[in-house]
């Protein structure tokens, strides 16, 4: 009898290739997403060696970092961003990827697009040029953001050379209260972890809270797995997630679905498997919450106030709590609710799915975005947009006063036309608050869709739940 | 790639936690479609005022650091995205070698790949090394990697640790995928295993 395994020794297990002398496996890729910022060095590099892609077909690009998310029948105006974006599509052509182009209604954020066309499965390696690959662990499946030089050899070899990883556990157990979204889920669990927590891990959310969320909540979770410090995150596949796959592009259809999912289902952990590291919180202590300072693990509940650096013991932190009070215009001892925000923005790979575009739009319905104030719905794909403005959230956004845009990474990463100026205070529901993340200068708090809108229709951070229905 | 086996060179000190990757180079200078180029860029938030005059306070901005191919900072160095813009900047900088306390998994994946040797050596070791760069330009480190130590500018010998395969291929400067197509039968066995398990495993194309 073999021992118990977690769902990641399960995953890992069935894609080894081979073994290196030290212990590095070659694991085989099932997939691979690529996108225009990280893929132009790896497809340089493989021209010049005279190499091909090895599977195409395991393959799907998209633009989503750099384009802009205004009219795209006009030509983009940014030289660097169109270079990026004609790169890709010379790149694509050339070793013939499948590709959903700019104006396609396929196309959106890389992360959004994978799951939603049913191209990332359970059970799957998934990597992709980016940090925030982890997402995609949502589905049950093992996924990693590359560097390019790795992107370079997923090409040629389909492959990747790495390590096993340690297992955690991270188990949020009991109900969420009502108003608490995953959002505030994940963020509790970096500002308990912290930033370096995750560090070697590959980190299984766990626990009946966690059972009980959607997949897009799902995917909100794991795509700040990464922001724990973690290499992947992930959740055990269960019916829940064979439903949101069911009929989707390209997974697989009618018996061989049925055949998918008899293997899927012996994926999730075995009774008594052991983890490296296991963590628990329970789903009732978790409030609304949002990051005060430049490191995901800033974290406060909204009814928190801005804690004083002078009772840090350690004094490299004690700095740099006090840079980030500095860089954030924030005093110790504020209450953050109440400090008004200049732009909000409800999109990015974290929180753009029509679930949480659903969410926004309950507390925006009937309301005015504050004066003064910015305030930009950005959807994660073509397809979130469409199905959103069939179900008229885009025109409840816009009463409101909030730009609709089309998809893509907008100012999650400020690459594109999307950025805060220096100084400007964002609400945001993306995923990374480090300095000048979404513009030089910008500050930036990280909160769920609910809490975004909340702040974009009172002009301050606010409790969503004072607004909720 | 250029191997990597014995550098001596003036170090810089940069004392400081979590430098993550948008300080190393910051998001808008990631448009570019090749991997030379981004030295300038390096620590753009630190090295350089709004205005874009350097801030002569940072350590890079100062003699004989400018020259600096050793980087010792503290704990967590490269946090953040996945970009491996960040050892191509450093790398075009002329950094080779950076020493900390401890590294984000990502960054310190992308920089062996890269040809800069990452090496983790206890706090206190740190803070001895950075108090050495201080020194400035007499003060040279040597990193010898074959033998793997660190030399202090005094001639005492620090050790580290290094995976064997990663050390193999610094010292030969060598790249993954050749590496890796040494074993392209295991890669085809495992392909048409997996043809015959799951048979139903879909492939990505558009018709
Ligand atoms: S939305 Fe933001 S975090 Fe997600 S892929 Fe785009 S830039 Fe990266």
């Amino acid at each position: 009898m073999s021992s118990p395994r977690t769902l990641f020794d399960k995953i890992w297990a069935s894609h080894i290739v081979d073994t290196l002398s030290d212990g590095t496996a070659i694991l085989y890729i099932d997939r691979h997403l690529v996108h225009e910022v990280t893929s132009p060095q790896a497809f340089e590099g493989l021209r010049l060696a005279g190499r091909r892609l090895r599977h195409p077909d395991a393959t799907i690009a998209v633009v989503d970092h750099n384009v802009p998310t205004s009219d795209r029948t006009k030509p983009i105006e940014e030289p660097e961003s169109r270079n990026q974006i004609e790169t890709l599509e010379r790149n694509v052509k050339e070793f013939g990827v499948p590709y959903f182009p700019l104006l396609s209604a396929n196309q959106g954020i890389v992360h959004v697009v994978g799951p939603e066309q049913g191209i990332s499965l359970p059970g799957m390696t998934i990597v992709c040029g980016d940090s925030h690959t982890s997402t995609h662990g949502a589905m049950g499946s093992l996924a990693f953001g590359i560097g390019t030089s790795e992107v370079e050899h997923v090409m040629a070899t389909q492959t990747i050379l790495q390590k096993p990883g340690k297992n955690m556990r991270i188990s949020v157990e009991g109900e969420l209260n009502p108003g608490v979204t995953a959002k505030d889920v994940v963020l509790s669990i970096i500002g308990k972890i912290g930033t370096a927590g995750g560090t070697g891990h590959i980190i299984e959310f766990a626990g009946s809270a966690i059972r009980g969320l959607d997949m897009a909540g799902r995917m909100t979770v794991c795509n700040m797995a990464i922001e724990a410090g973690a290499r992947a995150g992930l959740i055990a596949p269960d019916d829940t997630t064979f439903e949101y796959v069911r009929g989707r592009r390209f997974a697989p259809k009618n018996e061989d679905f049925d055949a998918a999912v008899a293997y899927w289902r012996t994926l999730p952990s075995d009774e008594g498997a052991v983890y490296d590291t296991e963590v628990t919180l329970r789903a009732e202590d978790i409030e609304p919450c949002l990051t005060w300072g430049t490191s995901p693990e800033t974290v406060l509940p909204i009814s928190g106030t801005i804690p004083d650096p002078a009772s840090e013991p350690d004094e490299v932190r004690r700095i740099q709590l006090q840079r980030m009070l500095d860089y954030m215009d924030l005093k110790a001892g504020q209450k953050i609710a109440g400090t008004p925000v200049d732009v909000v923005f409800i999109g990015s790979c974290t929180n753009s799915r029509i679930e949480d575009l659903r969410a926004a739009a309950s507390i925006a319905a009937g309301r005015k975005v504050a004066s003064g104030v910015r305030a930009m719905v950005v959807p994660g794909s073509g397809l979130v947009k469409a199905q959103a403005e069939d179900e008229g959230l885009d025109q409840i956004f816009l009463d409101a006063g909030f730009e609709w845009r089309e998809a893509g990474c907008s100012m999650c990463l400020g690459m594109n036309p999307d950025k805060l100026t220096s100084g400007q205070r964002c609400a945001s529901t993306s995923n990374r608050n480090f300095e000048g993340r979404q513009g030089p200068g910008g500050r930036t708090h990280l909160l769920s869709p609910a809490m975004a809108a909340a702040a974009a229709v009172t002009g301050m951070l606010t409790d969503a739940r004072e607004l909720a229905a | 790639m250029e191997k990597f086996t014995t550098l001596s060179a003036i170090a810089a000190p940069l004392p400081e936690a979590n430098i993550d990757t948008d300080k190393i180079i910051p998001a808008r200078f990631l448009k570019t479609t090749k991997r030379t180029g981004l030295g300038v860029h390096a620590f753009d938030s630190m090295r350089y005022r709004d205005d874009g005059s350097e801030n002569p306070d940072f350590v890079l901005n100062r003699e004989p650091y400018r020259k600096a191919e050793i980087l010792i900072t503290h704990e967590n160095f490269g946090c953040g995205s996945s970009r491996e813009h960040a050892p191509w900047a450093l790398l075009d900088f002329g950094i080779r070698c950076v020493i900390a306390p401890s590294f984000a998994d990502i960054f310190f994946n992308n920089s062996f790949k890269n040809g800069i040797l990452p090496i983790c050596l206890p706090r206190e070791i740190c803070d001895a090394l950075i108090d050495d760069a201080q020194l400035g330009a007499n003060s040279r480190i040597t990193v010898d990697l074959a033998r793997q130590v660190v030399i202090r500018p005094d001639g005492s010998k620090i050790s580290f640790e290094i995976d064997p395969l990663r050390k193999h291929l610094l010292l030969e400067g060598l790249d993954d995928i050749g590496q890796t197509l040494k074993h392209e039968n295991a890669i085809e066995n495992f392909e048409v295993k997996r043809k015959k398990d799951e048979p139903w495993f879909p492939s990505v194309t558009l018709d």
